[in-house]
């Protein structure tokens, strides 16, 4: 690319004044973006992928009308055409009377620090935590990937805002296999020096042999346990579905800013700024913590310029936002205080992936989770969750399995691994008044499967969830 | 330079660096979308990218690099770049790999276009929508909203071993849908099916579908499904319709077949699969009714096209037979691991991404039936379709869907309307029960089939016509 990322959208927003005249609205974001994975499988790595792109996206108002257009072609003639096509489509598209206007020129906060270690990340960085991981299953099969990314952002609008940031961040997520059972870790972090391998191998292999020669359940409704990769499912479909304020002006969302439709511990906060992220939206809109839930009390959705309608953003703009609504994708379920007397909370805990003073055991691999588990009369541990999918948008209701480790829990330890069970369940339900009988306190950044999103929570105790079926069907 | 010079200067400079195999594709895609939402027009997307995608293999070990940029020196920087990923790679290395053998083919292959999507003007195009979306809300829905989308790839291949490959392949396709919402709960009625019908075609199966005359239809079923009956929880006779078999078998039987899932090699992510190679050609997967097929050689259905992302070109195989599960779809390495003697099942999603195993065309030969015979036939069930929802385990075996409605089914008549129907099963247990099964096939085209790390969103093709199952537990519910 010719010329840095704020240079090109300058010329896109110039190149639409000249093509388009004087009162087009434009809004330009170019990013150059590296997307470097390394995969394993059968304790070897199968797969290794290292990507460069560019992406230029122009959002053009022209006459009433709108159109959107992008496009990996940067050079000269690219952008022109870019440009060309976008008016073109502008003109013949039908008036946009819901138009939001431009972000004026608006204090943008400085970015979260950025570690270049990370973001220049080799193969061979990845590799060798592979070799870790592989290396600390101790003879299982391991399975996953080490993932590092960068990018490179810059905004600019026709109304005279622009914007500048990077960001970098990693990834590990990992199993390791015994043939009847799986164990996972799995961890995000802002630097790749953070993930440690042999750490999270270790923890997987140790909750795979302790989930080997599994039994089967009955379904019903148990008391549970979730590991933090399990509560990161429920984050992700409350953002989706919930808290998206597209949704929630439709009546597609269960969300009622004011009342307390969840339990007293569950706070809620979207925080793209606690990691490294970039520090503007799509439309250049400042990021900034948005508190979703407080106390149990709803308190707000997630706004791009379109779906607040005139009210204010909140920083939640992104590709395909005005189709699917505005989503919060940095959500943090706030852990318990620390309890000095288990040690647990400490700040080492969420770095590392596994609380200060837990020990590599098996089916409880952490103090924090152990301490729930510990005030559980009969239930189950949950690892991780799997193929979730939406029932009904409005009660939330999903169906889903579980996977990479069940434990049935009696009188505060877990007596037998389970095989997987089917559940169907309300999420906001299953997280309402009185159901949360405890939080951790120490929480973990699970990694979303796109690079940029992440979901930081601790491990979950729910007085209900309802399995509807097992192994057997 | 043209695409095939920069391709080759990818993969000899893979070779240079030490690569004893190496491809390189280039890629250009246009791309258009449009969504509209009760009676106006939501988003218009059009994007166009141009990149380059080089795979390297370094002793046993693979490494893949892709960027933007056509140039000869960033193509043969790209090739080395491939190679030393590959390097790296060895340092977790596997057992020794080879690739089963794909004749050199100088070749070129276009997809059938009647009308080129893009070539259709956008208010003709938008018009359809705003027309379709208003009619939906006039006529009782709460929300509406209709959606086209259109690729036009073009690609060119070239491997160290002389394949010199370019196809053009145009998709499209497109769907309504209507929402009510009620007390805490939304019906959603689509036409034809979720997210619409795809194809590798051109704009002509968009008309076809004539998707405003079903407008009116949807809008009133999604409002009657709001106080129609639960569907009721039990063990019954279940048909599905065509659309909702297409997923079945997708979910079921197509990713359940992929030789990298049975390897192992998506076990931390996508998963395995409860089949055992060492029963390819004996394991009985269904009923006799049963004779599913990898064909991507279909005339514009979605997952068709001339040759696949290795340079191998598009045959029809037998997955499953008579009942029995006899092909898998697969890879060139990975046949080889498998001991098998085909690949031709391995596509990018783009010229950034890798090529990985994906389904092409997995469906359904016709059965002797018709659908109202099968209802004729049916004493008491439950008859679903249209996805709304769908699950399955890791291993491809414990499955739940939801439909967005269903009809009961008394005595060989179908009778009233239920919501909220679901079903859930085990796939062999399922495909074992199926004693019905209509001829009245459509190739189901599903635009959104999710794999890979990073992510790949594939495009795949499913005929299925509608079936019955016998004892099936359904109106599953929290």
């Amino acid at each position: 690319m010719t010329g840095s990322e704020l240079d090109v959208a300058a010329r896109v927003v110039e190149l639409v004044r000249r093509l388009a005249g004087p009162d087009a609205q434009a809004e330009v974001t170019v990013a150059r973006h590296q997307l470097a994975l390394t995969r394993f499988a059968n304790s070897f790595i199968h797969q290794n992928v290292d990507e460069v792109g560019v992406a230029v996206r122009l959002r053009l108002h022209l006459g009433g009308r709108t159109a959107g257009g992008s496009g990996s072609l940067v050079d000269a003639d690219g952008l022109t055409a870019l440009v060309e096509r976008t008016v073109a489509a502008a003109r013949l598209a039908p008036a946009d009377p819901a138009w939001p206007g431009l972000t004026p020129p608006t204090a943008v906060p400085p970015a979260p620090p950025t570690d270049d270690a990370t973001a220049q990340a080799r193969p061979e960085d990845r590799a060798e935590r592979v070799r870790a991981f592989v290396a600390a299953v101790g003879g299982l099969e391991a399975a996953g990937y080490c993932r590092t990314s960068s990018r490179h952002e810059a905004f600019a609008n026709s109304a005279g805002h622009s914007a500048t940031g990077r960001s970098a961040e990693a990834a590990m997520d990992g199993i390791a296999r015994t043939g009847t059972a799986d164990g996972v870790a799995r961890q995000h972090a802002d630097h790749l020096a953070e993930l440690d391998g042999a750490v999270l191998g270790a923890r997987a292999a140790a909750k795979a042999r302790a989930a080997a020669e599994p039994v089967e359940l009955p379904p019903g409704r148990y008391e549970v346990v979730f590991e933090p990769a399990a509560v990161s499912d429920l984050l992700q479909k409350l953002a989706w579905y919930g808290f998206n304020g597209k949704r929630y002006a439709e009546r597609q969302s269960f969300a009622e800013p004011g009342v307390a439709q969840f339990d007293p511990a569950v706070t809620l906060v979207d925080d793209p700024l606690h990691g490294s992220h970039l520090q503007f939206d799509l439309e250049g809109t400042p990021r900034r913590a948005v508190t979703l839930v407080d106390g149990g009390v709803t308190r707000a959705v997630v706004h791009d310029r379109r779906s607040a309608a005139g009210g204010a953003s909140t920083g939640h703009a992104m590709a395909g936002s005005g189709t699917f609504g505005p989503l919060p994708h940095n959500l943090r379920l706030l852990p318990a205080p620390a309890d000095p007397t288990t040690g647990s909370g400490h700040p080492a805990a969420s770095r590392a992936g596994v609380p200060a003073g837990g020990s590599v055991t098996g089916a409880v691999a952490d103090p924090d989770t152990a301490a729930l588990v510990a005030g559980m009369a009969r239930g189950l541990l949950v690892s991780d969750l799997w193929y979730t999918r939406v029932l009904d948008p409005k009660s939330l209701v999903v169906t889903g399995l579980t996977r990479n480790g069940v434990w049935l829990v009696e009188d505060g330890v877990p007596v037998r691994a389970v095989r997987d069970l089917r559940f169907t369940e309300a999420y906001p339900r299953a997280m309402g008044p009185g159901a949360v009988l405890g939080l951790g306190s120490a929480a973990v950044r699970q990694p979303d499967r796109t690079d940029g999103l992440w979901w930081a929570a601790p491990a979950v105790r729910l007085a209900s969830w309802h399995f509807t079926g097992g192994a057997s069907g | 330079m043209t695409e095939f010079d920069v391709a080759t200067a990818a993969v000899q400079a893979a070779l240079d660096a030490g690569a004893r195999y190496a491809d390189a594709r280039v890629m250009h895609r246009r791309y258009e979308s449009m969504s509209a939402r009760d009676g106006t027009i939501e988003e218009l997307t059009q994007d166009e990218s141009l990149g380059l995608g080089v795979r390297a293999l370094v002793g046993s070990s693979w490494g893949f690099h892709a960027v933007p940029d056509l140039s000869d020196a960033a193509a043969r920087a790209a090739g080395r770049r491939a190679a030393a990923i590959a390097t790296a790679s060895a340092r977790v290395a596997g057992p020794p790999i080879d690739l089963v053998p794909s004749a050199p083919t100088t070749a070129s292959w276009a997809s059938t276009c009647v009308v080129d999507p893009l070539g259709v003007a956008l208010s003709d195009k938008g018009d359809l929508l705003v027309r379709a979306t208003a009619t939906i809300r006039e006529h009782g829905a709460d929300l509406a909203e209709g959606l086209y989308q259109i690729w036009d790839t073009a690609k060119w291949f070239v491997s160290s071993e002389g394949h010199r490959i370019d196809q053009r392949i145009r998709e499209c396709g497109g769907g309504i849908s209507a929402t009510s919402i009620g007390d805490g709960e939304t019906q959603r009625r689509s036409y034809p099916s979720y997210r619409g019908q795809y194809g590798t075609t051109g704009w002509e199966l968009v008309t076809s579908l004539d998707l405003a005359a079903h407008a009116a239809q949807i809008a009133e079923e999604s409002r009657a499904l709001l106080t129609a009956p639960q569907c009721p929880a039990g063990e019954t006779d279940l048909i599905l319709g065509g659309e909702q078999l297409a997923l079945q078998i997708h979910e079921s039987v197509g990713h359940a077949i992929e030789l990298d899932r049975i390897l192992g090699w998506e076990a931390a992510f996508a998963g395995t699969s409860w089949l055992d190679l060492a029963r390819l050609g004996s394991l009985r997967y269904g009923s006799e009714l049963m004779n599913v097929t990898i064909d991507p050689t279909i005339p514009g259905a979605l997952g068709s096209f001339g040759f696949d992302d290795e340079g191998s070109p598009a045959v029809r195989r037998d997955a499953v037979r008579e009942g029995r599960w006899v092909g898998v779809l697969a890879g060139r390495d990975s046949a080889a691991v498998a001991g098998l003697d085909y690949g031709g099942s391995v596509r990018a999603d783009g010229w950034s991404r890798l090529p990985m195993v994906r389904m092409t065309n997995v469906g359904l030969e016709p059965g002797p039936h018709t659908l109202d015979e099968i209802i004729d036939a049916t004493d008491d069930g439950v008859l679903m379709d249209i996805n709304r929802s769908w699950s399955i385990d890791d291993k491809r075996l414990n499955f739940q869907f939801g439909c967005e409605v269903g009809w009961e089914v008394k005595k060989g008549r179908r009778g009233r309307m239920l919501r909220n129907p679901t079903y859930t099963g085990i796939g062999p247990l399922f495909w074992r029960s199926m004693d019905m099964l209509s001829a009245e096939t459509v190739s189901w085209g599903t635009p959104n089939c999710g794999k890979g790390q990073p992510g790949q969103v594939g495009h795949t093709g499913h005929p299925a016509a509608p079936a019955r199952f016998r004892n099936v537990r359904v109106g599953v519910r929290a």
